[in-house]
């Protein structure tokens, strides 16, 4: 049962990744992207990352998405003269280069470096973490004792982002 | 200071009668340099004034205002710093004259070069043979400062002038004092230096500026073959000290074998360039568009005699080798009858008396090449009095025509002969001394010539009837081809005195009016050599004239007082002749003892004179403008056989086309082409690369995706 | 179930890698970006099962970043797009030599 929803989920998540690069307008491309990304929240759920998946679709598909939509709307995109996709020899290249990469990717997933399968054990690192905090606790409870300095940092990032955006975007500085 | 010096170094010579100290001999080489460098420096203060006068024209004005001080004290140390070498040279002299040398006194100063095992130090030998040379140096050359100081008075470049003839006496000075073959070839080089410098003394003129170049490059050719013996003796002796390489001589070399014979024969090479010898004599006649002062001193006395010098030093070594020694004597006999030919049919004053020049230093060869070194010195000695003399008088007879048809702007050679003519009514004094000179040279007795060049060809005859003679037959040709340039010599210098004192004035009424002789410090040297030029054969009488009318039946003090002092420095090369071709003849080839041969030489020399002064008197002589070129065998004469042309055909022209190729197609097609290349290659690896820097970002993708493709890849 | 989220990552990313090389519009080419980040959050995930929860949290972290990196990206395109008019990535070549 998990096996077929994961195929399912994944030839969603592929297919839609196909739909934003082969997109025909921006907004096509977008919607493409977030069925991506909600097919991949399901697949965390399936990997038992609870968490991860509600925070995929809230602050992923949810905000950073939507974000994009306003400035597509925004730059009233969609009426370029040029086409968007380049064409020809663009595509081939593209299409070689990728597939070089992904061979290769595939070379060392199946096996490449030995070490990877045998090093890994069995997939239950985390289920005593989860038994004892639920699924929140046991990503809450290292964020805010052993990495509190990354997190720190991290607010501190979010603040020059949000800064940086408003000083970029306004207009007349 | 100096007799007091004098006196006692005679007395304590006397007394210790075998060692000697030479009285300051190193000041003897330092004060010509001396007089260069102050000359040198009024030259250059002088400099910017002269050029500027002669690049407007204005030579003849550059008097107007009053003689500078550039241009009055050269008068003084020119010729002064000459005159005390030549007193220290006589106070030297006199010193060797009463200790009775029997090996070169070598004095060091300090070490040169010193590599490995190879040393040269800066050092100087005296003996006889360097003391000949040094009196003849210092003494003809101070005449010929004094006769200078008169000659080239009106000319801009005064100061230069006496520089750079007081740094030829300091190279020729060096050239015979030094103690090594290295030393040597400092002075040859230096001379030849000096030499272009003379020579293209007027080098504004493109034609005077050539000469000059010919004359160095021509002498170069020669100094290769200087260096190429030298480097022979280095790898044999390891040294090119003289008192090493004479002193192992006998050991190291064979008789006749083949590393003598090389030695001998490039250095046979070296001389023919300096002296002006066949194949390379070409420089010389083109070497009198220098100052006539310059060809007496460079061209007559002393340079040209250096190539003899060179020989009579390596006496031991040539005597080593009978087969250089013949070609020495070959090259000099053929190089006198043809530049003798040659004399016949020249018209510019100065060019008979050059080939003349290369005519008696063939004769000197001839005599160093038979074995007769002595006799090879005397006609040196001999030759600087009456040669020089006949320059300076030359000179003179150019001052004067020129000042009388620079009166009248007439534009007529000076030189030529054909335009001068009657000039003894004008110069008395020149006259005189130039027929002195011009009886010496033809060897008349009792006069200078005489008894060099006698002595030369009855060696000549002598050692062809030598017991053991290598090339009998080969000598007896040299001996009568010598006899015949002597009487060709005779004509072609009656002819010189005819054209230019005798007979009708051919230059014109109102030069003739200009025309005057020449003013004291030009007429007093002419004196001076004209004694020395009658007397000096008087300095070695051999033993058979001697006891005949012509040595004044013994009477008379004279000895063979030249072949005596000579002897440490030549005797061994006379026991090596003695060893292997044992006793001379005693009686020319065709016979006839010595005395017989001397008359027959001189009074037929006389009946050349006479005959040709009566044939040529009443000869109409047409002036240079008028005159036709010659055609036929005189032609072929008067154009020099033509060696210029041939050689221009065969060696200058091919060059010429070798250099150009050199620099067109190898220096600026190849050479430049890959410096080029390496630039161009540079901007076109340049070009490829800005191809990547499209500005987009999808390309920098793409190569940094690219990038990753090939990291990942190689870590497989 | 490994190994074939790893596959489906490294399709997800190589994909993501084509599209920044194909496209021309510089909006899509950000999201491209953001597909590549996924794909790199889910092999971390995967793989955070066998090693630990440090993988999860890892991943909180990449989002954040994720949305901050947005934020000025999007902000600088404005900015750029008050300039050109465009938002065609090949007018951006001030950088071309």
């Amino acid at each position: 049962m998990a096996d077929l929803l994961f195929y399912a989920f994944a030839a969603v998540a592929v297919g839609g990744a196909f739909g934003v690069v082969m997109g025909r307008s921006p907004v096509a491309s977008l919607l493409f992207m977030v069925a991506c990304l909600a097919s991949i929240a399901g697949i965390f759920v399936l990997l038992e990352a609870h968490f991860l998946a509600a925070i995929q679709i809230m602050v992923y598909a949810g905000a950073i998405m939507v974000l994009f939509l306003f400035v597509i709307m925004l730059l009233n995109l969609g009426h370029d003269y040029q086409r968007d996709i380049r064409g020809g020899v663009g595509i081939v290249i593209g299409f070689a280069v990728a597939g070089g990469l992904g061979g290769l990717l595939a070379r060392q997933i199946s096996g490449g470096t030995p070490g990877l399968k045998t090093a890994l054990g069995t997939g239950d690192a985390i289920d005593a973490a989860l038994l004892e905090h639920g699924a929140v606790g046991a990503i809450a409870r290292p964020l805010f004792t052993d990495y509190v300095v990354p997190f720190e940092l991290t607010g501190i990032l979010l603040l020059v982002a949000i800064v940086g955006a408003i000083v970029l975007a306004k207009k007349g500085v | 200071m100096t007799i007091l010096g004098l006196y006692l170094n005679v007395i304590q010579a006397a007394e210790a009668h075998v060692s000697w100290e030479p009285f300051l001999p190193g000041l003897i080489i330092l004060l010509p340099l001396l007089g260069f460098v102050i000359n040198g420096v009024l030259a250059l203060s002088a400099a910017r004034l002269s050029s500027d006068a002669v690049r407007a024209g204005r030579e003849h004005d550059f008097f107007e205002g009053g003689r500078a001080a550039t241009h009055t004290w050269p008068t003084w140390i020119g010729p002064g710093v000459m005159g005390l070498a030549f007193l220290l040279t006589v106070v030297n002299f006199v010193g060797m004259l009463g200790a009775d040398l029997h090996e070169s006194v070598i004095r060091t100063y300090w070490t040169w070069m010193a590599t490995g095992s190879f040393e040269v130090a800066a050092a100087i030998q005296l003996d006889q043979l360097a003391m000949v040379m040094m009196l003849v140096i210092t003494g003809v050359g101070f005449l010929i400062h004094v006769f200078s100081v008169g000659y080239m008075q009106d000319d801009p470049g005064y100061p230069r002038y006496f520089a750079y003839l007081n740094l030829f006496v300091f190279f020729m000075l060096i050239l015979v004092m030094g103690s090594s073959y290295a030393l040597m070839f400092v002075g040859w080089e230096g001379v030849g230096l000096c030499s272009y410098l003379l020579i293209g003394y007027w080098f504004s003129d493109e034609e005077k500026a050539s000469a000059g170049k010919k004359a160095f490059i021509v002498n170069r050719i020669g100094d290769l073959g200087f260096l190429l013996a030298v480097f022979l003796l280095y790898v044999a002796f390891g040294s090119v000290d003289y008192v090493d390489v004479f002193g192992g001589a006998e050991d190291l070399f064979t008789y006749g074998g083949p590393l003598v014979t090389a030695v001998t024969f490039f250095f046979l090479v070296a001389a023919t360039g300096k002296s002006a010898q066949i194949p390379l004599y070409i420089w010389l006649p083109d070497a009198m568009a220098g100052p006539t002062p310059v060809s007496a001193l460079i061209h007559a006395a002393t340079m040209v005699t250096a190539g003899v010098y060179l020989v009579v030093r390596s006496s031991l070594l040539f005597a080593m080798s009978p087969l250089s020694s013949a070609v020495v004597a070959g090259i000099g006999v053929l190089t006198a009858l043809f530049a003798a030919t040659i004399a016949l049919k020249q018209n510019d004053i100065k060019k008979v008396l050059a080939y003349s020049t290369v005519s008696q230093l063939g004769y000197m060869f001839l005599g160093v090449g038979v074995g007769a070194y002595t006799a090879g010195v005397f006609h040196l000695m001999t030759h600087a009095f009456f040669k020089a003399l006949l320059f300076l008088g030359a000179g003179a007879v150019i001052h004067s025509m020129h000042h009388a048809l620079h009166h009248t702007h007439k534009d007529w050679d000076a030189q030529d002969m054909r335009n001068m003519g009657g000039l003894r009514k004008h110069m008395p004094i020149t006259w005189v001394t130039m027929g002195l000179a011009t009886l010496a040279i033809a060897g008349i007795w009792p006069f200078a010539g005489f008894f060099s060049k006698d002595e030369i060809i009855w060696m000549t005859g002598a050692m062809a009837g030598a017991e053991n003679a290598p090339y009998a037959g080969l000598y007896t040709v040299y001996w009568v081809m010598a006899l015949a340039a002597a009487m060709l010599t005779a004509f072609y210098m009656t002819r010189l005195m005819v054209m230019t004192f005798h007979g009708t004035n051919r230059t014109g009424a109102a030069e003739a009016e200009h025309l005057h002789e020449a003013p004291k410090t030009m007429w007093i040297p002419l004196a001076v050599l004209a004694v020395l030029s009658t007397l000096g054969g008087w300095l070695n009488v051999t033993e058979d004239l001697q006891e005949s009318f012509l040595g004044g039946f013994g009477m008379l003090p004279m000895s063979e007082w030249l072949h005596h002092w000579l002897e440490p420095v030549t005797e061994a090369a006379h026991h090596v002749q003695e060893t292997h071709l044992g006793e001379i003849a005693h009686a020319a080839p065709f016979g006839g003892g010595e005395v017989a041969w001397g008359v027959i030489s001189t009074v037929a020399a006389l009946i050349v004179v006479i005959v040709t002064s009566r044939m040529l008197a009443t000869k109409d002589v047409p002036v240079a403008t008028e005159d036709a070129e010659p055609t036929g065998f005189a032609g072929l004469l008067y154009n020099k056989w033509y060696v210029d042309e041939l050689y221009d055909r065969l060696f200058v022209t091919p060059l010429q086309s070798l250099s150009r190729f050199c620099w067109r197609v190898i220096d600026a097609g190849i050479i430049d082409g890959f410096v080029n290349l390496a630039g161009n290659g540079a901007r076109a690896l340049g070009w490829v690369g800005s191809l990547f820097q499209t500005g987009q970002v999808n390309t920098y993708a793409f190569f940094i995706t690219v990038g990753v493709l090939i990291i990942l890849g190689m870590s497989l | 179930m490994l190994t074939e989220s790893l596959i489906l990552s490294a399709l997800i990313f190589v994909i993501g890698t084509m599209g920044v090389i194909v496209r021309r519009n510089v909006i899509i080419m950000f999201l491209c970006i953001e597909l590549q980040l996924n794909a790199v959050n889910l092999t971390f995930v995967a793989l955070s099962r066998f090693v630990g929860i440090e993988g999860q949290l890892f991943v909180f972290f990449v989002m954040t970043v994720a949305a901050a990196e947005a934020a000025v990206g999007l902000a600088i395109i404005i900015s750029i797009f008050r300039h050109y008019e465009t938002v065609n990535v090949d007018n951006f070549n001030l950088l071309k030599w």
